[in-house]
């Protein structure tokens, strides 16, 4: 089987945006063609991650649009939707339609559209995801993250200040992402006096509600190198499942499905943790970033709190963790999520972070669907 | 009727699953109303959806059935609970306001069970 590439990539700015999902979407799908110099009638396959454009605006049909848009027919479209983890979905989708040989050129777009609605409306169109026993009673993501950050707290005797930490650290990164949604930083008494959302989860331990988009060029690694001499290696990607249901699992703080897509991954890496130099997680609530940077393997279970406090996974520390600012000051346009994951660690391997670069050849993006319902974890290489 | 369904192994969950853990059907149910239950971790959210109580108060809490453990995610009728306090089931008759959210109001029940320290 042939090495699958990424030969291009873009980003919209993410936050609160004027245009509608298919603006978004288009924007980032033509930077994306001009960033890989690829013309739209070479596109065979054209995925769009894109968690509930029919539900937040009434806008269905998506890929079929955007390939309208892109001057991309007769490519074969798909709408990918997996929730949260419908960015990393649409990487499996799109690294798989090149790898089978289904496709030689396949163009993925992410992108959401969540701010014309209140936040209200915005958490139950996400609480929709969840089982009728549990959205009877009011259920929302915020609360799984609430009821799991108390459990974790007491179980591994973390300070609450640690989970503050984490976005302190992941502001002070988005300060230098210029697409960032929030590019300042935030002192931890800010965080720790914030409002609270679900006890003891404060308004700073919450990704915003966004707009945006993301887009990637996959291609094999034959035909990318037609194209340019600056390109990534897909070598791993896994997705996996855990229960629908989240009380129903044993360990609340463990992850099943990270760790079971993080074992495909590294295994079809033939890599490691020890391996990773730069990772991109799913922190749309701070607690996540602990249960991932364990589940993964970087440290031991119930330890990631201390790895934080002790700033290895600061942009200077031995592991980099969300260098972009991670969904926490970046964003998370739900879609484009799991996109724009990859598009940073693909902009990290290429050496074209600008100030927010760190030194690695080897990088790995972890989104997280629902409350680690599903999740896709893609390993990256440098050539 | 608070109904968890058991599994030829011996296992409970809830809700039931046509398929249980270990791949097998159901073959029993258990009224988890008529047990007491343990906190396993609580959260109060103070931003919930349209048609919800505000705030609102939410426990994961553990059955013991027989020495069976099955857990359940609910309400929690006081705001006054900690890890590892004993609870019941109390019921009540409808726990949000239906249609008030995105979810079609006929496709599920919304009745059901919130917790009261004991």
């Amino acid at each position: 089987m042939e090495n699958v590439a990424i030969i291009g990539g873009s980003m919209t700015q993410f936050g609160q945006r004027d245009g509608w999902v298919l603006d978004l979407l288009s924007e980032a799908g033509t930077a994306c063609l001009d960033d890989a110099g690829v013309s739209p009638d070479a596109i065979d396959h054209l995925y769009v991650s894109n968690m509930a454009s029919g539900e937040f605006e009434g806008q269905t049909g998506v890929p079929n649009a955007l390939a309208h848009d892109l001057a991309a027919m007769p490519a074969y479209t798909a709408r990918i939707d997996q929730t949260s983890s419908s960015g990393g979905a649409g990487v499996k989708h799109a690294w798989q339609s090149v790898a089978s040989g289904a496709s030689d050129m396949t163009l993925l777009v992410g992108g959401e559209k969540m701010t014309h609605r209140t936040t209200p409306e915005a958490t139950d169109v996400i609480a929709s995801l969840t089982h009728p026993v549990e959205y009877k009673h009011g259920v929302t993501l915020p609360s799984f993250a609430g009821l799991t950050a108390r459990l974790y707290l007491d179980t591994y005797d973390a300070p609450r200040e640690s989970l503050g930490k984490v976005a302190v650290k992941n502001h002070r990164h988005g300060v230098h992402n210029p697409n960032a949604q929030f590019q300042k930083e935030v002192d931890l008494e800010t965080v720790l006096e914030s409002p609270i959302v679900a006890d003891p989860l404060r308004l700073y331990d919450f990704c915003p509600i966004t707009d945006g988009s993301a887009a990637l060029m996959f291609c094999p690694e034959s035909v990318a190198k037609e194209y340019t001499d600056d390109y990534v290696i897909v070598s791993g990607v896994g997705g996996a499942t855990d229960t629908h249901v989240v009380h129903e699992r044993a360990d609340p703080t463990t992850m099943r499905g990270v760790v079971e897509s993080s074992r495909i991954a590294y295994d079809m890496a033939d890599a490691g943790p020890e391996d990773i130099d730069v990772a991109e997680l799913h922190d749309m609530f701070t607690i996540l970033e602990f249960l991932q940077s364990e589940d993964l393997g970087f440290f031991e279970k119930g330890e990631g709190w201390k790895a934080v406090e002790e700033g290895r996974t600061e942009r200077g520390g031995d592991l980099p963790i969300n260098p972009s600012g991670g969904l926490k000051s970046k964003g998370h346009p739900l879609g484009a999520s799991g996109v724009a994951q990859v598009y940073e660690i693909y902009e990290q391997l290429l050496g074209e972070a600008g100030e927010r670069q760190v030194d690695a050849d080897t990088g790995l993006a972890c989104n997280v669907g629902g409350f680690g319902n599903c999740v896709i974890t893609t390993i990256m290489e440098a050539v | 009727m608070m109904e968890a369904y058991q599994y030829p192994d011996g296992s409970i969950t809830y809700p039931g699953h046509p398929i249980g853990p270990g791949g097998e059907e159901p073959v029993d149910t258990v009224d988890l109303s008529e047990y007491t239950a343990e906190v396993i971790t609580w959260t109060t959210s103070t931003a919930p959806p349209p048609g919800v109580r505000e705030p609102n108060t939410l426990a994961i809490v553990e059955f013991d059935v027989d020495g069976e453990p099955v857990r359940a995610l609910g309400g929690v009728t006081t705001d006054e609970v900690e890890i590892g306090d004993e609870v019941r089931p109390v019921y009540v008759e409808e726990l949000r306001e239906p249609g008030a959210g995105i979810r079609e109001p006929e496709s599920q029940e919304w009745d059901g069970y919130r917790f009261e320290p004991v």
